[in-house]
């Protein structure tokens, strides 16, 4: 190889760049191109039907600042909503697949099947799942408060105070609970999969020398499994971090946003805004800043998730 | 030939929106696509407004709407009828949801891959002509020879925007007023003759919750609680705004008094509480409520409901002046980037014929919106539809504003916070109509109404 201080030039300069063209071309029309028009619509009035497009400034910015104007309170409700959502769906969404993938790579009859079955709801598109579960959910007609009161569970729920129908999608915290739950039973399968792929690169000699040190199943898990998973779980935890902060079918097919405006997320104010109302320029001044506090709380992530660096079964 | 298809839609997944460019990012690519504009309203008039027929070479229209319940396959019956009658025309109708329809449209037409016909509520026909999404059809409306005394005035007038017609009238579609038979008959009711005016209706009310049912389930949802408390509220003699839609009116005292009953049903037990989406509707199926105030287009619906006794009259009045809801579906034309004058010449033709089908259509579960063909015999056959089209006198229609729609979501916002309790209505109706009073200002700015 090139041991020498002699550069040996081994291809044209824009090989590279010609690897990447592919990628660069839908990357630039699709992200770039998009994002950066979309900042430049955000300080308009743009509504891109109608010929007078006036430059306001930063005035749809200002507007989501300031108390008096008419997108502030469906504004910040919508980013408590997703906050809420995201603060009560990501600990559920990383810790139980986690559970759930260190069982499956054991060995064990019909290990394939389970995979196959936890996978199973994530390929079914928001809308099956969001109409299943608000027909199931329904407070007075669905199956889940007639099994309740079926095996006589609600006399014993209203002991505990709980009023009688559960108000699965009509009340609060219940929907919360149940757009929580439904969310992690849909896609705890993505998840699982990842962990699972990481889990079969941890070397099993690691676990070998482990129970020759005497290690119990659960000081394996802390010092040799979780170790193992740190990249791993960066990334789960972003992705999830991110994908709960968008969550958008859910609210809207099965509470529609409600009670109140309780459930409306961030991105369904989006698009209410953008798309019903065509206020395009509010709209992308609201996503700019979502994406800015997206992208802050992924700063902070990977640098807490950084600091104790490399893998410790590599040192 | 089957030219129906379903739309697939935008498929959701969560994962496509990781990117978080989400609406930013669709709205971007397709204000990209759309570039520049042609000058508004400036179509042709073609031939005869498409009474004299086409001749032209063979064309393919597209033809868009949101008929996905049972108006559906009405609707395509007349497109394959058409189709046969015109060989040199093929329309293909795509139908989508009303709210992806009405989201997607606008974007379609900028980028020049809309649909040649499309059919749009007359509350939204101003909306979309200020923003150009469609053309004025006076010469259509000239050709069918349509007069103003041929119709309701707000159906007309609705249709109507900077002086020239953008909508052709199909229908109106009223609120209706259903009922089980068979529960109002287990109750000691008569189920021949429902209770129309307030107190027989609380009467009965009483006496089903001593049989131990529920008679009337208040839906906090837009399906249909939105439309009965709009009913509500003009019954008792208010308006959702003033008359020329610049001003949030509901949260006067008709409004008030039209939600507190619908409240005042829940808390003494007339109604559940927490009733979910479409939950009213099925609980009259179920035989676990006696009434439900739906749309006309439930008739075909519960007809497929096997062995279901149930009958349809115009609203009660309960406020003390008559009043139901209504919408109306119109033709509507779309702006083309690229005129063509055949597919233009064509699509007016379309528009004539179907228009003249109204009986056709009307069996979809629809009420003609001609006065001429309403009163005509072949109507009165449809014993439901007729029942509901004598409400015609005092059908009351979304105001016809660009930009109203906005400020619906915070009328329904008001509806659910109240019935499910959780405001008072008179809090959850004041508070809904500043925040829409905001919205309404700032669109009087925009449309420079």
């Amino acid at each position: 190889m090139a041991t020498s201080g002699v550069k040996i030039r081994r291809h044209a300069p824009w090989t590279p760049y010609a690897f990447m063209a592919p990628f660069l071309v839908v990357f630039l029309t699709f992200v770039i191109a998009p994002a950066l028009l979309g900042l430049w619509m955000s300080l308009h009035d743009w509504d891109f039907m109608l010929e007078h497009r006036p430059f306001v400034g930063l005035d749809n910015y200002t507007a989501l600042f300031d108390s008096t104007s008419a997108v502030f309170e469906m504004f910040w409700n919508g980013m408590k909503a997703t906050a809420v959502f995201t603060v009560a769906s990501v600990p559920l969404l990383v810790a139980i697949p986690l559970g759930l993938a260190v069982l499956l790579n054991r060995r064990f009859p019909g290990r394939t099947l389970f995979r196959a079955v936890f996978f199973m709801p994530y390929v079914l598109g928001v809308a099956v799942v969001g109409l299943l579960f608000r027909f199931m959910l329904d407070p007075n007609i669905g199956i889940v408060n007639g099994l309740i009161d079926l095996v006589g569970l609600d006399a014993a729920l209203g002991a505990l105070g709980v009023d009688w129908p559960i108000p699965w999608t009509t009340g609060q915290p219940w929907a919360w609970i149940s757009l929580v739950a439904m969310t992690v039973w849909w896609t705890l399968g993505f998840n699982t999969i990842i962990y699972l792929a990481g889990l079969q690169d941890i070397p099993s000699e690691l676990y070998d020398a482990a129970r020759v040190d005497g290690a119990s199943g659960w000081q394996q898990f802390r010092n040799v499994t979780l170790p193992g998973l740190r990249a791993v779980l960066l990334f789960v935890v972003t992705i999830t971090i991110l994908a709960s902060a968008n969550m958008f079918g859910q609210a809207l097919l099965v509470t529609n946003g409600g009670p109140g405006d309780t459930t409306r997320t961030a991105l369904i104010v989006m698009l209410g805004e953008g798309l019903e109302s065509f206020r395009m320029g509010s709209a992308a001044a609201m996503s700019y800043l979502l994406a800015i506090a997206l992208g802050i709380v992924s700063i902070i992530q990977v640098l807490a998730m950084r600091e104790r660096g490399r893998p410790r079964w590599r040192s | 030939m089957n030219t129906r298809e379903i739309s697939p839609g935008p498929s959701l997944s969560r994962r496509r929106f990781l990117t978080a460019t989400g609406v930013l990012g669709a709205g971007a690519v397709l204000s990209a696509c759309g570039g520049g504009s042609s000058s508004p309203g400036a179509e042709p008039a073609e031939g005869g407004g498409g009474a004299t027929g086409y001749d032209g070479p063979d064309v393919d229209l597209a033809f868009w709407n949101g008929f996905t319940g049972g108006d559906g396959p009405f609707m395509q019956q007349l497109v394959d009828q058409f189709n046969t009658e015109h060989p040199n025309i093929a329309v293909k109708m795509t139908v989508m949801e009303w709210a992806d329809y009405y989201a997607k449209i606008p974007t379609a037409v900028q980028s020049g891959n809309g649909p040649d016909v499309g059919i749009m509520h007359v509350d939204s026909l101003s909306t979309n002509a200020a923003r150009n999404v469609i053309v004025p059809l006076d010469d259509v409306a000239e050709a069918l020879e349509l007069r103003e005394d041929d119709f309701a005035t707000a159906v007309w007038s609705a249709g109507e925007y900077d002086g020239q017609r953008f909508g052709i009238p199909l229908d109106v579609h009223p609120l209706g007023y259903f009922y089980n038979k068979a529960v109002l008959e287990s109750a000691g009711l008569d189920p021949e003759s429902p209770p129309m005016d307030r107190e027989s209706y609380e009467a009965a009310l009483e006496q089903l919750k001593s049989a131990g049912i529920q008679g009337h389930w208040m839906s906090p949802h837009n399906f249909t609680g939105s439309m009965t408390l709009q009913s509500l509220i003009w019954q008792f003699g208010g308006d959702l705004f003033n008359e020329d839609g610049t001003e949030v009116t509901w949260h006067e005292d008709a409004g008030v008094q039209a939600l507190s009953w619908m409240v005042d049903a829940v808390n003494t037990g007339y109604s559940p509480t927490d009733v979910g989406q479409d939950a009213d509707a099925i609980a009259l199926q179920n035989g676990q409520a006696a009434f439900n105030w739906n749309g006309i287009w439930h008739i075909n619906t519960l007809k497929e409901v096997p062995d279901l006794q149930w009958g349809v009259a115009p609203l009660p009045n309960i406020g003390g002046t008559q009043a139901a809801w209504a919408g109306s579906h119109n033709f509507v034309l779309t702006r083309q980037r690229r005129p063509d004058e055949n597919k233009q010449e064509a699509a007016r033709v379309f528009i004539n014929w179907v228009s003249q089908q109204s009986i056709a259509w009307a069996e979809g579960g629809q009420v003609p919106a001609r006065n001429s063909v309403r009163e005509s015999a072949d109507f009165e056959a449809l014993p439901e539809q007729s029942a509901l089209a004598q409400q015609v006198d005092y059908l009351r229609f979304p105001p016809s504003v660009p930009g109203i729609g906005d400020v619906f979501a915070d009328f329904n916002q008001a509806l659910n916070e109240a019935v499910l309790q959780t405001l008072e209505p008179a809090t959850a109706l004041s508070e809904a109509a500043e925040r829409a009073a905001k919205k309404l200002e700032e669109n009087r700015e925009r449309y420079g109404g």
